[in-house]
């Protein structure tokens, strides 16, 4: 059995919602169920993620819908390396017979409640970053940063590239919470935040929840929209991934993500090389982890992923549209479920303005640094 | 100011104190119930040289607390000790001379109730 996404639910995307982060879960999850054409009481199981209990618990969702049980829930402490691995999850409950309809969800009042970008990660490796003033998610990602640019031969040009090709994208999508277009020369002069990050190059924190519904195949055939097939998912953590979410003093090479490591098992399992990806939506915190991303994956060679964004191929008439709704740089925070959420309509075609003319085959992915996880879906038949 | 945990351990007044594993001789930073690498348990401890070089950096414009606030712009690099471990501090030089392998020396500097490892070019240590 083949377990396939079947619909996706979102609620408003703001800055202060004024609601609850359980209100706003509940209107995703019954958005998703009602996309995908199930009743609530279809949904035997959810699945989720949170950091420093920013979220509410599968529990907390599955009364609000009042469903009359759960035959399997998880609740993942962990961040944007959640959403392709927890797919995976419910794509696990779903081929093994444990769960029918898995909710994936998302949510957090990400901007006007805790912020990530000012949070302080508990454990081992705390007291080696934040007395000495490297507190913030964004001096990590851009401590691997400034290694990757020096090493593969990328400089600032590169960067402006990604994040003027996905406010572009941005443009024309009503979710996304910075619609104005940059230019390059209006990002290079942006001062920097965080050298060599300026403040386009750092995703923008919302309020906002998305879910997914993830069913099997044969299932979803039978529903409102054609099947995205869940092909293949993988997790990989590195060697010596750290003693918290933010300890990267024992990873060896800041120009590797895990993208580099779950490569060959996440294209292998799904019968696919990265030459058959039509659409890709990379993880995007921050600017540099598309380029990351880009070749860790081999969509790109090693020092590559500048000049094929510049080249225009990741546009809509390019050669692999990607992060098409705007990114976590533009449409918002959301940890990645919202990466996942725009791939799903990407390949089932519903990306509207922005629809991939090709999307027969798209890879995801979840995470920055040292662990993380991935997903390819491909088109499946109605 | 979060909880200093092990680093006060570490570094102490002028020193900086490894773990050495006593099976493969690797040297860690954050103390640790066993090798990182290789998963044994005895460690010898032993004090850093306090050379090393520049691994990466970044140049922090805006600071996360108010504590901070005051210093920026600053450094925060990840320096590779010559013992072969890395370490996250704070390099007290000018952004734009900062390079990738820059060598680099150890300084201390006494804040109320612990000491903080900072680093310097090599050419400029005292």
């Amino acid at each position: 059995m083949t377990a396939a996404v079947a619909g996706v639910g979102y609620s408003p995307f703001s800055r202060e919602s004024g609601r609850t982060v359980l209100s706003l879960a509940r209107e995703a999850c019954l958005g998703a169920i009602d996309d995908a054409g199930l009743a609530v009481t279809d949904v035997d199981a959810i699945v989720s993620f949170s950091l420093n209990h920013d979220s509410v618990p599968c529990q907390a969702v599955a009364t609000a819908l009042a469903l009359p049980g759960l035959r399997f829930a998880a609740d993942l402490d962990l961040g944007g390396q959640a959403p392709c691995h927890l797919v995976g999850l419910a794509a696990m409950a779903v081929e093994t017979g444990r769960a029918r309809n898995v909710l994936v969800f998302r949510a957090l009042n990400g901007r006007s409640g805790a912020r990530v970008g000012a949070m302080e990660f508990a454990g081992g490796g705390a007291p080696f970053r934040y007395p000495i003033g490297y507190g913030a998610y964004s001096m990590y990602v851009a401590m691997w940063a400034r290694r990757f640019l020096l090493e593969t031969g990328h400089d600032a040009e590169d960067l402006a590239a990604v994040v003027v090709a996905q406010r572009e994208y941005a443009a024309a999508n009503e979710r996304a919470l910075r619609r104005r277009t940059v230019t390059r020369d209006e990002y290079l002069a942006e001062p920097y935040v965080v050298e060599p990050f300026r403040a386009s190059d750092c995703t923008v924190e919302v309020d906002g929840a998305c879910a997914v519904v993830v069913t099997s195949e044969e299932r979803a055939r039978d529903l409102r929209h054609r099947p995205a097939v869940v092909a293949s998912t993988a997790y990989r953590a590195g060697p010596r991934p750290g003693l918290d979410i933010g300890d990267h003093l024992l990873w060896d090479d800041y120009t590797r993500n895990y993208t580099s490591f779950l490569r060959e098992e996440l294209f292998a399992r799904a019968g696919l090389t990265p030459a058959d990806v039509q659409v890709a939506q990379i993880y995007d915190c921050f600017s540099s982890t598309v380029l990351m991303g880009l070749e860790g994956l081999g969509l790109c060679e090693r020092g590559g992923a500048g000049a094929f964004v510049r080249s225009g191929a990741t546009a809509l008439d390019g050669r692999m549209p990607m992060n098409t709704h705007g990114g976590l740089l533009a449409e918002g925070y959301l940890h990645g479920m919202n990466t996942v959420t725009e791939a799903v309509l990407q390949v089932q075609g519903r990306g509207g303005t922005r629809q991939a003319p090709h999307h027969e085959v798209a890879v995801v992915t979840s995470g920055a640094l040292m662990d993380g996880s991935a997903m390819v879906l491909t088109r499946g038949n109605s | 100011m979060t909880d200093l945990g092990d680093y006060r351990h570490v570094v102490d007044r002028d020193r900086v104190r490894l773990e050495r594993c006593d099976a493969c001789g690797r040297h860690r930073v954050e103390p640790m119930p066993s090798c990182p690498w290789c998963g044994s348990t005895p460690t010898t401890a032993v004090d850093a040289a306090g050379t090393g070089r520049v691994y990466s950096w970044v140049t922090v414009h805006r600071a996360l607390d108010d504590a901070h606030a005051v210093d920026v712009p600053y450094t925060i690099a990840t320096v590779e000790l010559d013992e072969g471990c890395r370490v996250f501090a704070r390099l007290d030089a000018p952004p734009a001379t900062v390079t990738a392998d820059l060598a680099v020396a150890a300084t201390f500097l006494d804040h109320d109730g612990w000491t903080e490892l900072r680093f310097v070019p090599a050419e400029v240590a005292p």
